[in-house]
């Protein structure tokens, strides 16, 4: 039988526009604006000033602690100056801007596109590879790789989960890079099994991409150590712990880490990064960036630089339409809505998602007719009609016995609610009030 | 660019179903038991049908636009699917008067006056129901024949429930087998060739909406089944211990309010458990009581009260009855 996470779920439609979209390189822009927090964790610190020249691929930026990450330019230019410009996260971030000049490479970047199977570097020089080339994952919350392949003392990692669930309705990154660059991403799998120390790989991938499952399937027909697993499409099953317990049926406990299991989940996307960063030398300055949306004329994947406005990349897909009501960064399911299209694409960017006016606004909330659909929905058997009832009534202490922090923040009840209520606004509000609530309860402890 | 963009928190996109739809959804698998009621009872239960939903709709206008002066509601079909409900649970041969204060009591006190859709702890098509049972016990079990659109109004020819004339036929010491001549056969009952409420009576078209609502995903399985499964273990083994005193399983799952319980009384969202566990247990406490009133209380029929009781425990189990949350209870194979 075909796998898939036991409980919850739904299925939102596809809307794979692109998913036949070959990845396109948009033309370079004429400026990029980098932002120095592009990652989980602390910002990287500048090492550049305003006037110096740089070539793509040279450090503009180095990670400010352990979990931080490098930053490079992604293009070869002058820094024009160094200053907060707002980021899709709609906050001003410090951020460095390069006007382009052309596309002179950093020499020591191996830019021949021969793929390079032989792996040299040992675990370790891996590692300071995926730290030197700011390497995250690309999955969304872009958390620093280097530190995610590094097992903690005292845990055990004995299986790597490559995810190429890409559940989120629209976009189709993941499943265009799996397409067209396999070969180096089965080496940057085995790269990854070779850091973490495993000899078992398994690829995830929903069945509504049957060309990659065959194609990846293939790939791996001579690696016994990896293998392909179709999945019964159903969102959202790209989340890390939904994926482990479809793939192998272990729970991650609550408030836990995949590591707590012995498995490492990373995206196929950054699988892809992590072969560049260690055959090629190559850090992560470009990706894949699907933008999308039934009312723009050509919705593509591109391959884009870092720090490339939006803007620039709605244009080469031609052009805002005139009835856009909402700009999605990210997928519908768990995107950020912008206020506006000037923002620059950063590591965690996976789409773009152009929602019409008619699409982009919410329906009036009705009473709760206590359906429970919520409920069934709930991958983490939580009840998001309980949890927000309580956070209505602040009643932090009792949301937090009902395990509010466990909630991932997928949106399904949200999604599925007939009254159209606001259920994941007043848990994502109760969680920030319980982990307030923690917080202070540390502090009252260190201070006694 | 001139275009002024919408923000708000993901999720962006949204199922189709509304509160709406799903009412409506309701109606439609309502509407077969309609059909056959109105084949059966002729004008009396179109008579029923219109005064029940049409003074529900107005009862719930009035009181939103002039008592609590707020929004008024009633385009979302939770009236018309009460008026529909309060209508299947009553003889068609009922006079409009008492049909407009059911709707009262169903509109005004069960639902209104605890906060209106999804706040009412019972039933309030059933509470309708149960107060007329009680305030009007003569005109609430004269049941018209059925006999098409032959049957009138007013002046329908009445008789007997199949399940009270057992009942009455048990109390005077004749026996099942004999009884069992009296009533229509198992098939005739199935089809709805009965005396009953006007809704209950026809079996086959209440199973064609619970399985419309099942496709539609508008209920899950769980409540009808927990209670039609309850019912029918529980007078399978009377019926097995004494076969002469109890009335076979397939009997009492077809006569009276059972199957219109079981589909679309005790489905009700608002006033049944949120967990499928819940649901499971609610649904059986259902089945045990109805049988436990019909076979040794006073009244032939159990089911209304049966639901109403388990209704009281809803919040009970709402509290207690939790699903084991992902990753508590790790067991790693």
């Amino acid at each position: 039988m075909i796998k898939t996470f036991p409980y919850g779920g739904t299925h939102p439609p596809d809307n794979k526009l692109t998913a036949d979209g070959k990845i396109v390189y948009p033309p370079l822009p004429s400026s990029v604006s980098i932002p120095l927090l592009q990652h989980a964790g602390i910002p990287a610190i500048s090492v550049v000033t305003k006037g110096d020249k740089v070539l793509t691929g040279q450090l503009i930026a180095k990670a400010g602690g352990f979990i931080s990450a490098n930053i490079h330019s992604s293009v070869s230019g002058v820094v024009t100056k160094i200053d907060k410009v707002t980021d899709s996260s709609g906050y001003k971030q410090e951020s460095i801007i390069i006007e382009v000049t052309g596309d002179e490479w950093k020499d020591t970047i191996d830019r021949d596109p021969a793929i390079r199977r032989e792996i040299i570097l040992s675990g370790e020089e891996i590692l300071n590879r995926c730290l030197e080339s700011g390497i995250v994952g690309l999955g969304g919350a872009a958390f620093p790789t280097h530190v995610k392949l590094k097992v903690p003392a005292g845990k055990k990692c004995d299986l790597l989960i490559i995810n190429g669930v890409e559940c989120e309705p629209y976009l189709t990154s993941d499943h265009r890079m799996m397409l067209e660059k396999g070969e180096e991403i089965i080496t940057g799998i085995l790269i990854m099994m070779k850091a973490l120390n495993v000899s078992r790989a398994m690829i995830g991938i929903e069945n509504n991409k049957p060309d990659t499952i065959e194609h990846l399937g293939k790939l791996c027909k001579e690696i016994s150590e990896i293998t392909v697993h179709p999945l019964k499409v159903k969102y959202p099953q790209g989340g890390e712990k939904q994926l482990i317990k479809a793939l192998i049926n272990r729970e991650v406990p609550s408030g836990g880490l995949p590591i707590d299991v012995g498995v490492v989940v990373q995206n196929a996307g950054t699988a892809f990064a992590v072969y560049e960063a260690v055959q090629k030398n190559k850090p992560l300055i470009e990706r894949v960036v699907t933008i999308t949306g039934k009312s723009l004329a050509s919705p593509s994947n591109y391959m884009v630089r870092i720090g490339t406005l939006v803007s620039d990349l709605i244009k080469a897909a031609g052009g805002l339409p005139e009835n856009t009501g909402k700009i999605i960064n990210g997928g519908p399911m768990m995107g950020k809505a912008v206020t506006t299209a000037d923002v620059p694409v950063v590591k965690a960017t996976s789409g773009i998602v152009i929602l019409k006016k008619e699409e982009s606004l919410r329906r009036p909330v009705g009473p709760c007719i206590r359906c429970g659909k919520c409920n069934t929905v709930c991958a983490l058997k939580l009840e998001p009609y309980l949890l927000m009832a309580l956070t209505r009534k602040d009643l932090t202490e009792r949301a937090e016995t009902e395990r509010i922090t466990d909630c991932c923040e997928c949106g399904s009840c949200s999604y599925i609610c007939p009254a159209a209520r606001p259920l994941l606004d007043y848990i994502r509000l109760g969680k920030s009030q319980v982990l307030q609530m923690k917080r202070e309860r540390t502090l009252e402890k260190n201070k006694a | 660019m001139s275009n002024v963009l919408n923000i708000s928190p993901a999720p962006h996109i949204f199922a189709k179903d509304t509160t709406r739809s799903l009412m409506l959804d309701v109606i439609i698998a309502l509407s077969p038991a309609l059909i056959a009621s109105i084949y059966y009872f002729g004008y009396g239960a179109i008579i029923v049908t219109l005064t029940s939903v049409v003074s529900c709709l107005v009862f719930e206008y009035l009181i939103q636009r002039f008592v609590l002066k707020g929004p008024v509601t009633i385009t979302d079909g939770s009236a018309v699917v009460t008026g529909l409900l309060l209508a299947f649970n009553l003889p068609s041969n009922m006079p409009v008067f008492i049909i407009i204060i059911g709707s009262i009591v169903s509109i005004g006190i069960a639902k209104m006056t605890f906060g209106g859709l999804g706040n009412n702890p019972f039933n309030p098509a059933l509470v309708g129901r149960v107060f007329l049972l009680i305030s009007f016990p003569v005109q609430m079990t004269s049941w018209p024949v059925p006999s098409g659109f032959n049957t009138g109004y007013s002046d329908a020819v009445t008789g007997a429930t199949p399940l009270a004339l057992v009942k009455e036929g048990l109390k005077n010491g004749e026996s099942v087998s004999d009884l069992m001549h009296q009533v229509p056969s198992h098939m005739q009952m199935f089809y709805g060739h009965m005396g009953g409420s006007m809704g209950e009576v026809a079996a086959a078209a209440l199973i064609l909406g619970l399985i419309y609502m099942l496709i539609r995903k508008t209920i899950t399985w769980h409540i009808p089944v927990a209670v039609l499964g309850s019912i029918a273990a529980f007078t399978a083994i009377l019926w097995l211990i004494n076969p002469d005193k109890n009335a076979d399983p397939m009997f009492h799952l077809l006569t009276g309010g059972v199957m219109l319980g079981a589909i679309f009384m005790a489905t009700d969202y608002v006033t049944s458990p949120m967990s499928y566990k819940g649901m499971i247990i609610f649904g059986v406490g259902i089945g045990v009581l109805t049988v436990i009133i019909r076979v040794f209380g006073a009244y032939p029929e159990g089911i209304s009260f049966a639901i109403l009781i388990m209704n009281a425990f809803v919040p009970l189990m709402n509290k207690y009855i939790k699903p084991v949350r992902f990753g508590e209870e790790v067991s790693n194979g």
